[in-house]
């Protein structure tokens, strides 16, 4: 019982490095927003999963557009942080390069739990692991409300990609 | 030596246990409150203590981020208690048009031209010190100094130095929540040359402003400065105002109703005429429009290997 824990802990992956972008493609004009400050931790044996990304930390070209983002839509001072917590299957572990794998779990924007499958890609070397993923978002799951009078337009669905590269714990 | 009485040691126990089930349920490690609680809570500048560089008439503790650019069109309509042959004062329009230009994130620069007294002006405003959140620096606080000549045509000839007024201000806000945000300003405004024999050429005055935000793109704002030393012969009242700001994305809208009818420091701490609770009400509005000239920088590039 003293052991378990332990294994598992040996087999837990942090993330070195991050990568998060938004990308909203809109008749009016694009919106990008990318994000170096998110956190991730990965357990390979079990395939566990968890990413932690602070709202604030996303960088826009415009100034006054990162307000508003944080500001009105995503209310970063009540929610601070987007998560997802789930488990990532599909994949072996033992396999060299980029394989497959499907993550399914709890999403949290804005508040708002929703269950999510994101396919991705995962590549497992010894001590190293490296993550990706891009997905499609709908705001409105998550109660984001975008305003109808609103000279940024905003796609409904905005395209999030997402890097993660993890060392052993 | 002391024995240990069985109560402390029933205390050492269930201490013992829970120290145990602490370490069971580390054990369980789910990732996400591991991430969580290793993530530090940042302690990071305030932003959008107020939705734009001016509450009504005055400014707020804001600038824009560098590069930006702000077309500020600021209206006056005459007093509402004027009557319905004068429309009540939507016949009469006072106007300030004004470009404000960030150098740096906390460094602005703005000219303007009022049609009232023909005023041109222009100003410098520096946040020195900003909020931090988290238990951070309690407040923001900004320096802001002006200077405007009034231009009007008069019958007698005056120097341009007696044109000239200047105005000296600190501005500290504080946002006590992400709705409520309450700002102080101490100013002086020095005018070279005076209407009256009467008339002060140094006004000290203090003003407070606020804002609550009602929704997520609206909030309501009042605006009051009180004047310590101004003279009572001519009208003149402290300044007042209630209004509402609307957020429509690169734009601020604010509508409100006020007894000044300038638009410059100069013009409505020091010299408002208008009784506000004797109808002398204008209708105004400011409608300020943000472009970004220079961009904040290219967004950093994906990680390689991916």
């Amino acid at each position: 019982m003293a052991i378990l824990p332990y294994v598992s802990v040996a087999q837990q992956y942090k993330s070195t490095e991050s990568y998060i972008r938004f990308f909203s493609d809109a008749p009016l004009e694009d919106i990008e927003a990318v994000n170096e400050k998110g956190v991730s931790a990965f357990n390979v044996e079990t395939g566990e999963i968890a990413f932690s990304i602070p709202i604030k930390g996303f960088q826009f070209a415009k100034s006054l557009m990162q307000e508003h983002f944080n500001e009105n839509f995503m209310e970063s001072d009540k929610y601070p942080r987007a998560t997802f917590k789930g488990k990532i299957s599909g994949y072996d572990q033992n396999k060299s390069g980029w394989q497959p794998g499907t993550a399914n779990g709890t999403m949290n924007i804005h508040g708002v739990e929703k269950e999510l499958k994101i396919d991705g890609e995962l590549q497992i070397s010894d001590g190293n692991v490296k993550i990706k993923s891009v997905f499609p978002v709908t705001v409105a799951d998550y109660e984001i409300e975008i305003p109808k009078v609103v000279f940024y337009n905003i796609a409904e669905v905005v395209e999030v990609t997402i890097n993660f590269e993890y060392a052993k714990n | 030596m002391r024995k240990i009485n069985p109560n402390s040691r029933r205390i050492l126990f269930s201490i013992g246990i829970l120290l145990l089930f602490n370490l069971s349920t580390m054990a369980q490690d789910d990732l996400l409150e591991m991430l969580e609680e290793e993530q530090e809570p940042e302690s990071t500048p305030v932003s959008a203590t107020f939705k734009s560089t001016r509450i009504i008439n005055g400014h707020s503790i804001e600038t824009r981020k560098a590069g930006s650019m702000e077309v500020i069109i600021q209206h006056r309509f005459g007093r509402i208690n004027s009557g319905i042959e004068n429309f009540f004062g939507l016949d009469e329009a006072y106007i300030r048009i004004g470009l404000d230009f960030s150098l740096t994130d906390k460094l602005t620069v703005g000219i303007g031209r009022s049609s009232e007294k023909a005023t041109y002006d222009g100003f410098l405003k520096y946040k020195f010190l900003e909020q931090k959140s988290n238990g951070g620096f309690p407040f923001t606080a900004t320096a802001f100094f002006s200077a405007a000549s009034d231009t009007r045509d008069r019958p007698v000839e005056v120097d341009f130095k007696h044109t000239l007024s200047y105005v000296g201000e600190i501005l500290i806000a504080r946002k006590f929540s992400p709705g409520f945000s309450l700002q102080m300003m101490p100013v002086w405004v020095h005018r070279n040359l005076v209407e009256t024999p009467e008339d002060v050429n140094d006004v000290f005055a203090l003003g407070i402003a606020g804002r609550q935000k009602i929704s997520r793109r609206s909030a309501l704002t009042f605006e009051y400065y009180y004047q310590f030393n101004n003279t009572t012969d001519s009208p003149n009242y402290n300044s007042i105002g209630l209004g509402i700001d609307i957020e429509t994305g690169g734009h601020v809208f604010q509508i409100h109703v006020t007894n000044s009818r300038g638009m410059i420091e100069k013009e409505f701490i020091a010299d408002t005429d208008g009784d506000f609770w004797d109808g002398d009400i204008h209708i105004g509005f400011n409608l300020i429009r943000v472009f970004q000239l220079k961009r904040d920088g290219k967004p950093p590039k994906p990680m390689e290997g991916y």
